[in-house]
């Protein structure tokens, strides 16, 4: 088990990571969630010994492995630009970890088979990388991490810079591999739709903290924060007053009063911010939230339809732009907590 | 549609016309002139000969292998210290890392003796200090003596063409090793030296060139002993008038050459288009733990013993008096002096040849020009027909590179036969410096004018601009920069060049370097101050020309 | 009125004065090394209205490479400067034309080498080894008195010399020690020279001033091959007035060379009239007595008075080494690179 305790590491004089914890099983995979500059990346290198940090600790199976180089560590690292050696085959690229760890020639021949037939590369053992295309290079860059059986494999933004089909190819068949090879593994991206397709677990990172750490659908049914629902695009957020009612509470806001879902009670009159769903609209003559369109936006399942009001909402029909709608909730409101704490 | 874009193609690769013609007049008649005077048939079979061309060959073989060898232990390093580290003063370091290059050899020698030779500042001091009767350090006229010369003339060329492939080798490859269980020994033997093996190659290629053509430093620091080919062309020319051997020689040395600069010519394009490109920065950092420290204190030692000193001699023998003025015997007032400044100024003797040396100077001025004028002219077409890369274009590429490993001598003597009767021009001075600057000048350019991308040209077309707009807004920024650094390139190359101007020259306007020589022959310490202060000037000017050459050489282009 | 015309009559005057006649221009092409006074040059050129240029190309091989190689367009009126030790090269290859000079008649017969008047000797001057006095008294050295000598065991590693095939003395030293033991025998003398630690140099100037300890660059080694007028100029040189020469010349018989320079008349010149009274000029005593002091080198007009520096310092060998100048043409490449293997390689 991969455990990471309290890193600390500032950059040009500014906080970047500030105490970070947390810990990785094998055949787990973790996400690391954050926009860029959020020092995603790297905590990556720290935990490769490529960088060191200022404060914390990094331990594989209780043993610490803070101050060890890199080359001590058994890490695997998959690169955003592949980092291909580009004077070396296919085959001598993904053998060079194992030629390190001074594996045997025959042992060397077949572990590169068994990984190039993970990755459905067989036959491309003699191919110069240089020939290959994006995806090829993508899981040579993968096979080569994970040919020396890594402790932790750890994966750099590695679809950025493919097109969107081919993205999401790989990230099946990404899944499909980490799932065979049974390695601890740590996946940092910027993009909350590749991270719940990967991840059995999503930490993200904001202002050097892990500020959410869940399964997929946990935390993106209950971002915790005002700030992760902002940055996972859940939905429309409201602020208003607390209003605690006769049966469920009242959230009073600039539109009018909504029902709200809280998980505790606030003090009546708290100025709280809650979320209100796009798909948890409808059309209804006797909504309470009147607007004009302003932006319609066919989406596959549905419209995504923007109001004067600065809300959106999903829509099963796309209004003409101008147009005024009413809608109604099907849903209460969901309670983020008190402004003081977001 | 094809049609008119071949056209236009021609049109391009008539530019390289005139530069051709120069090269074939003033490169390749010359010579072959030489060499057909070496096909003298009773020498050819003479086994004696063959004898002296080997042993020539052998000895020159062997200490530009010797050179190169050592040139790429000590350049190594420096490439790492100049890629990887951000450390105070660096890109002055750099700069003046370049100036010994531009040196001609008398100078060189000169530094070297004022600081290591017998009547150097070190033996001087050392023999005074310690009551000796003999200096204690023998430098000159040692194997050794040529080793460091050539070391210390040719590192800037390992510097120049590793640094820059290391700077922008992406630094993701040796992480990506280290993470794979490489410690940094491995990763510079498995990863780092075999992507920099083209660029290694080149590098060694050029440096070996320059030290198999080597001769002012064999002459005057090696002494009669060692003798390269350049070296017996220059005795057996110059001296004995044995011109068929030294044609033959001439033969010999230009087919060696031809055969590394056509290497060179060959290797330089998979480093001026390497895999991947990385913004330099992404690579330098300041050292961080005490290895990399020692390792920066060590590189910077080495930068000011192997650099710094022979070449800080010259401005101290400029302004410290250890000598006495005219040779006179008694005490000498050791200490501080302008005088060998002073006395520059002043024409001291009424002889018949005598050239003040601010004349010189202005000599040095106007050939400096004439060759700025005459290699822009020719290399700047030149280097537009090289940009559009072809067929055509690759061989004349190796056919300009040429004249950078010709012998100077040789080169000298093929003007004399060829062009006897204008011995007396002063033209060709200029034209023998433009000879050599051209080679360089194409170089600084050519990569800059591929480096303009074509969508550049055809977005400012789409957008409106005529094909002079075009021009004007796209290339003409980015070339203008190139055009004066490699007008500055052809200034310092001409403002130092010796070999051929020592041959050619007239006496009555010699050039500072010329000058320099004269002085260095002439007994007593003035003399040898004056050259020393002369020395310094020219350094000056060359340091100078080269800080500029740094600031306005485009970012990520080949070296030359 | 008158003002203005009085200057412009003198004008007038003066131009047709010099007008119609242009001073014609002679050129003289030499090696570096070659020095006149202005004066005695300025003379010869208002006697004769001739404007003389001299062309210094390079040292002395070079500028007689340069002016045979150049000899279907000469690029010169008159050559000088070509020695006893070059000579047959610059008559075989024919860059002169005859011209039997009525001064030649004062000039001894031991220094007119070439009996057909091409080239006509001007100069003459021994090269010698000389020693640094203080040096062989500070250490009681016996100053050698021959050539083998030099191979004995108390001067090892006294003694520089020149490399024959890049300097002059170095040469006419070889040709000394060739005149004195025979070819091929010459070679064990510099074999044991070779063992006896003799230091070998490129060029004079090296030889004389850094390596020499009589010099001001107080080199290493008291014995150096230089020239016998090598001594009267310390003197001459000295700021401080010297009383005596601080060196002095071996000049035991046959451990000298003699060097005698020649001037010729450059076939195809334009000016052959001019050209043959600068050749009479530089045989005359005006030009010879100049040339002592200019060019440290005795003149071979025995009318020319010597300065008193030269009668006083300058030893002159009774019996210099002589070889052949024909002998010399035709061996002078193979004894060089005989030498070069036994001493240098």
């Amino acid at each position: 088990m991969l455990e990471v305790m309290d890193i600390h590491k500032t950059y040009d004089g500014q906080p970047l990571l500030a105490g970070v914890s947390f810990t990785v099983t094998p055949g787990e995979t973790v996400c690391l969630l954050g926009p860029s500059g959020s020092g995603k990346s790297t905590l990556l290198r720290i935990i490769a010994g490529l960088e060191e940090a200022e404060s914390g600790r990094v331990l594989w199976n209780g043993e610490d492995i803070t101050d060890r180089p890199p080359h001590q560590r058994r890490m695997g690292m998959v690169f955003q630009d592949y980092a291909l050696f580009p004077h070396l085959t296919v085959a001598e690229n993904v053998a060079f970890g194992l030629r390190m760890q001074g594996w045997s020639p025959q042992d060397r021949r077949a572990r590169v088979q068994e990984v190039l037939e993970l990755v459905h590369l067989t036959g491309f053992e003699a191919r110069r990388v240089t020939d290959l295309s994006g995806g090829e290079q993508q899981r040579v860059a993968l096979a080569r991490a994970l040919a020396p059986r890594p402790h932790v494999l750890m994966l750099d933004e590695p679809l950025g810079a493919l097109d969107r089909a081919l993205r999401e190819e790989l990230l099946e068949e990404l899944r499909r591999i980490l799932r065979a090879s049974d390695v601890a593994a740590i996946y940092v991206t910027h993009d909350q739709e590749e991270a719940s397709a990967i991840a059995d677990r999503i930490l993200i990172l904001h202002r050097g903290k892990i500020v959410r750490n869940g399964r997929p659908f946990e935390v993106w049914n209950d971002p915790g924060s005002l700030w992760v629902a902002r940055f996972l695009g859940v939905g429309n957020i409201l602020f208003g007053k607390y209003h605690p009612g006769s049966g469920s509470p009242l959230l009073k806001t600039a539109l009018g009063e909504f029902p709200l879902a809280c998980p505790h009670r606030h003090p009546e009159g708290e100025q709280i911010g809650a979320i209100l769903r796009p798909s948890a609209v409808e059309e209804h003559p006797g909504g309470k939230i009147h607007s004009r369109v302003t932006d319609v936006l066919f989406q596959q399942e549905h419209f995504r339809v923007s109001l004067e009001n600065g809300l959106y909402a999903f829509l099963p029909r796309a209004p003409r732009i101008g147009e005024r709608v009413s809608l109604r909730l099907k849903a209460p409101l969901e309670c983020l907590g008190g402004v003081t704490e977001l | 549609m094809v049609e008119p874009l071949k056209r236009k193609g021609r049109a391009v690769s008539l530019l390289a016309l005139p530069a051709t013609l120069f090269l074939a007049v003033f490169f390749t008649l010359p010579l072959a002139r030489i060499l057909l005077y070496g096909l003298d048939g009773r020498l050819l079979l003479q086994p004696e000969t063959w004898g002296r061309i080997g042993r020539a060959l052998g000895f020159t073989v062997h200490q530009a292998t010797l050179s190169t060898l050592l040139t790429l232990v000590v350049g190594l390093p420096l490439a790492f210290l100049f890629a990887r580290y951000r450390f105070p003063g660096k890109s002055l370091w750099r700069a003046f890392l370049a100036v010994p290059f531009m040196l001609p050899t008398v100078i060189v020698a000169a530094g070297f003796n004022a600081f290591l030779g017998d009547r150097g500042w070190l033996n001087l001091t050392l023999t005074r200090w310690l009551g000796l009767e003999a200096p204690p350090v023998r430098f000159t006229g040692t194997l050794g003596a040529i080793l460091v010369a050539h070391v210390f003339y040719n590192t800037t060329l390992i510097v120049r063409l590793l640094a820059h492939a290391l700077e922008h080798l992406d630094p993701h490859l040796e992480q990506a090793a280290r993470v794979l269980g490489a410690d940094g020994g491995r990763v510079l033997r498995h990863v780092t030296l075999p992507l920099l093996r083209p660029s290694l190659l080149a590098a060694v290629a050029l440096v070996f060139l320059f030290d198999f053509t080597s001769f002012g430093v064999i002459l005057l620091l090696g002494g009669p002993t060692f003798a390269t080919l350049e070296v017996e062309i220059y005795i057996q020319g110059m001296h004995l008038l044995n011109l068929p051997l030294a044609a033959l020689l001439s033969v010999v040395q230009s087919l060696c050459t031809a055969a590394l600069s056509f290497l060179y010519s060959r290797l330089l394009p998979r480093i001026v288009t390497p895999f991947s490109l990385r913004p330099a920065a992404a690579n330098i950092r300041s050292p961080r733990h005490w290895g990399e420290r020692l390792f920066l204190t060590a590189m910077l030692l080495l930068l000011v013993l192997l650099f710094l000193a022979p070449m800080a001699s010259v401005p101290f023998r400029s302004l410290v008096r250890l000598e006495a003025a005219r040779g006179e015997r008694g005490e000498v007032r050791y200490g501080l002096t302008a005088d060998y400044y002073r006395e520059l100024f002043l024409n001291r003797r009424s002889s018949l040849f005598y050239v003040p040396p601010l004349a010189a100077a202005r000599n040095s001025l106007l050939y400096a020009l004439a060759t700025v004028l005459l290699s822009m002219a020719l290399g700047v077409p030149a280097a537009v027909a090289l940009a559009r890369r072809g067929q055509v274009a690759r061989a004349l590429d190796a056919f300009f590179m040429l004249p950078l490993g010709a012998s100077a001598v040789t080169l000298g003597l093929g003007f004399l036969m060829v062009f006897r009767h204008a011995v007396t021009s002063p033209w060709l001075v200029p034209l023998a410096h433009t000879l050599i600057a051209l080679p360089l000048v194409i170089r600084t350019l050519q990569p800059a004018l591929s480096s303009i991308p074509p969508r550049l040209r055809e977005a400012a077309r789409v957008l409106g601009a005529s094909p002079w707009r075009a021009w004007w807004a796209v290339e003409w920024p980015i070339l203008w920069r190139a055009s004066l650094a490699a007008a500055t390139f052809a200034f310092t190359v001409s403002l130092g060049e010796f070999g051929a101007t020592l041959l050619l020259a007239r006496p009555e306007y010699p050039t500072l370097p010329v000058a320099i020589y004269r002085f260095l022959s002439q007994p007593g310490g003035l003399n040898y101050g004056q050259a020393m202060a002369m020395t310094t000037i020219l350094m000056t000017f060359t340091t100078g020309g080269i800080l500029l050459i740094e600031r306005l050489r485009p970012p990520a282009t080949g070296e030359f | 009125m008158r003002k203005i015309l009085i200057p412009l009559l003198l004008g007038l005057l003066v131009l047709t004065a010099c007008g119609p006649r242009p001073p014609a221009t002679l050129t003289v092409m030499t090696h570096d090394s070659f020095a006149a006074s202005e004066e005695v040059i300025k003379a010869f050129e208002q006697e004769n209205n001739v404007k003389v240029t001299f062309l210094a190309s390079g040292d002395t091989g070079t500028a007689l490479n340069k002016a045979i190689l150049s000899k279907d367009a000469p690029l010169a009126d008159v050559f000088y400067g070509v020695d006893n030790t070059f000579l047959s090269r610059a008559l075989e290859a024919g860059i002169f034309e005859p011209y039997q000079s009525p001064l030649l008649k004062d000039i001894p017969q031991e220094f007119q080498l070439d009996p057909e008047f091409r080239a006509l000797p001007v100069d003459y001057g021994d090269v010698c080894i000389n020693y640094d006095k203080t040096y062989f008294a500070q250490h009681n050295l016996p100053i050698p008195q021959r050539l083998e000598d030099l191979t004995r065991p108390e001067y090892r590693g006294l003694l520089v010399v020149e490399n024959p095939a890049t300097s002059s003395p170095g040469l006419a030293f070889l040709l000394a020690t060739i005149a004195r033991f025979g070819d091929p025998d010459y070679l064990n003398f510099w074999r044991d020279l070779r063992e006896n630690g003799v230091v070998v140099v490129n060029d004079w100037e090296t030889a004389y001033y850094t390596n020499f300890s009589g010099s001001s660059g107080k080199g290493p080694q008291p014995m150096v091959v230089s020239y016998g007028s090598s001594p009267p100029a310390e003197v001459i040189f000295a700021e401080l007035p010297l009383e005596e020469a601080p060196t002095a010349s071996l000049v035991g018989p046959g451990m000298c060379f003699r060097q005698i320079e020649f001037v010729g008349v450059l076939k195809g010149t334009k000016n052959r009239d001019l050209a043959h009274k600068f050749v009479d000029f530089m045989l005359d005593v005006h030009f010879q007595e100049d040339m002592p002091l200019q060019m440290f080198v005795f003149p071979v007009n025995p009318k020319a008075k010597l300065p008193e520096a030269f009668v006083k310092y300058a030893q002159i060998p009774e019996q210099p080494a002589r070889l052949d100048p024909v002998l010399i043409a035709a061996h002078r490449e193979k004894w060089i690179q005989a030498w070069t293997e036994t001493v240098l390689r």
